[in-house]
């Protein structure tokens, strides 16, 4: 069966007054209003979250965001896949709907975060790491670090190429009227910047963000129903690395990245050649690379050199994170992987305004913690499968 | 600065694959592992390191961490069984069971690694480092993680 997205939907990224129910509440409000979709026609809510318990000593959100949209007597569970939870959502809703098990089910993802501090929030973020991990204070900026030197080491990159990514994704996030930062930035500015985790300097690093982004699915059958025009999920899959980040055979390839991405386009039909447009999980700049390389946009230890030809940027022949991606945009971690999949129903069905691109197959890569579990979704114009 | 509670182990499956942390099972075949290794008393090499400036509550600022890699050869000197995992409670029992007896020869590739803080700043991939025990790692009741669930104590690696 072919699931399709009749709806999509996303607050403001960025520090809001809002907490956790009303973000959620705003962004899923929202999507049924755009899909023209009653909340009693939902079978099945769905929403991607990380942390409300450790954040803001709000838990069970699923069911408070159930009876705050009227979804009841609606199925409601909660997803947390770490900053894979929004893309963990998305397969989740996939599934609810191919299964036959839902006719239409809403998915949300959110995360409140700017209320603490940085150093309360990279905890809070590095709690996902193992004991090892933990009790020597790594964090997720840390293996980033660790990656990105022996990246530029291992591949003679120069780290301006780094900066580059975090230059243009910054260049797309001035069009995006949800980015959390519109505002351009230089080379120089980014190579200038404070260094966080060496090699990797502030501007390598996404920021804290509150935010929230929707999606709602169904058949193709519904679909014609409700909607003149909807995307098609073509493919969607997810995989696992390992936990414990050093036993990885080499820590500047994402296994995960490459599994999980082998089997979004067995599933789709396509491969790399044929996406036009993808969002990729740009937590730190070096993550950009990692995944071009892994999802076969770029030869091993090439991707600086597909950056810094400009193939990526908005005009390119692949361009990546036209929304601003996370460097820009925001991560509010349990919204990301949902707000990458709105970017690409912008782009596909041709609203994305100024950040428009021509594409007919869109790719989203959303990573939890530093590839240690991935999910991948293709779609594409709605009524081709 | 010597030795301590904590020992650096790796653990070894039957097929020779080694592990640091021990898992209950073995992450590349899935049998259970039949062996200790103790690193504690090994040098390794440094495969990657940083230098981290924004850490964690309880943390010492900076950071400088590293993952270092141990070369056993063909087969690490095995302590044979103990129970004293490396900061994984719950996680140390890896008596001889039904896999027991079963070492194999063709271990393919006798090198496990390790993460940990540098003692210095002043290192480069390549340099070869040494554990150093340190009582108390970071703050344990400064974090979000419950003191009581894992050890605080451990190595850091110091170039040699
Ligand atoms: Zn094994």
């Amino acid at each position: 069966m072919t699931v399709c997205i009749i709806g999509a939907s996303m607050t403001d990224f960025g520090r809001r007054d809002a907490w956790i129910r009303e973000l959620l509440a705003e962004a899923g409000s929202d999507c049924l209003d755009r899909a023209g979709v009653s909340p009693k026609a939902v079978d099945h809510l769905l929403v991607s979250n990380m942390a409300s318990g450790e954040f803001e000593g709000q838990t069970g959100i699923m069911n408070a965001l159930a009876h705050d949209l009227g979804v009841p007597p609606a199925y409601a569970q909660r997803i947390d896949q770490t900053s894979a939870s929004g893309g963990a959502g998305v397969y989740a809703a996939w599934q609810s709907i191919a299964s036959g098990a839902s006719e239409m089910t809403l998915l949300v993802g959110g995360e409140k975060m700017t209320h603490r501090n940085t150093s309360a929030a990279t905890d809070v973020i590095a709690s996902i790491t193992h004991p090892v991990e933990y009790k020597h204070g790594l964090t997720l900026p840390s293996f980033a670090g660790l990656a990105a030197r022996l990246y530029l080491d291992t591949y003679d990159a120069p780290r301006e190429s780094l900066a580059r990514v975090a230059v243009k994704n910054h260049a797309n996030g001035i069009d995006n009227p949800h980015a959390q930062f519109r505002k351009e930035i230089t080379v120089e500015e980014a190579m200038e910047s404070p260094v966080v985790a060496d090699p990797l300097r502030l501007y390598d690093f996404c920021p804290i963000t509150d935010g929230s982004a929707a999606l709602l699915f169904c058949s193709e059958d519904v679909a014609r129903e409700y909607a003149d025009e909807y995307v098609d999920i073509a493919g969607v899959a997810g995989a696992t690395d390992t936990h414990v980040v050093h036993e990885r055979t080499d820590p500047t390839t994402m296994a995960a990245v490459a599994e999980g991405g082998a089997r979004a386009y067995e599933r789709s039909g396509y491969g790399p050649e044929d996406v036009d447009v993808a969002e990729l999980h740009d937590m730190f700049t070096i993550l950009e690379f990692l995944q071009l390389e892994g999802l076969g946009f770029a030869e091993t230890g090439r991707a600086w050199e597909t950056t810094e030809n400009g193939r990526t940027e908005r005009d390119g022949a692949l361009p990546v994170n036209t929304s601003g991606g996370l460097k820009s945009k925001g991560h509010p971690l349990g919204a990301s992987g949902v707000a990458q999949v709105y970017e690409l129903v912008e782009q596909l069905l041709g609203k994305a305004g100024a950040r428009q691109v021509d594409a007919e197959v869109g790719l989203a890569c959303n990573v939890g913690g530093f590839g240690n579990c991935v999910t991948m979704t293709i779609v594409e114009p709605g009524g081709r499968r | 600065m010597t030795n301590g509670p904590a020992r650096l182990k790796a653990a070894r499956c039957p097929d020779g694959h080694y592990h640091h942390p021990p898992h209950p099972r073995c992450p590349d075949c899935g049998a259970k592992p039949t062996e200790r290794i103790d690193l504690s008393d090994r040098e390794a090499v440094i495969v990657t390191w940083t230098t981290v400036t924004a850490t964690p509550p309880g943390v010492r600022k900076p950071n400088h961490l590293a993952i270092v890699e141990f070369d056993l050869g063909d087969r690490g000197d095995a302590d044979g069984t103990d129970d004293e995992g490396d900061g994984d409670p719950g996680n140390g029992d890896d008596a001889d069971g039904a896999n027991g007896g079963g070492a194999e020869d063709d271990s393919e590739n006798g090198t496990v690694r390790a993460i940990g803080g540098l003692t210095t700043d002043d290192a480069a991939i390549g340099d070869r480092v040494r554990p150093v025990y340190v009582e108390r790692l970071r703050e344990p009741e400064a974090g979000i993680r419950e003191p009581d669930s894992q050890e605080w104590d451990g190595y850091r690696f110091e170039p040699i």
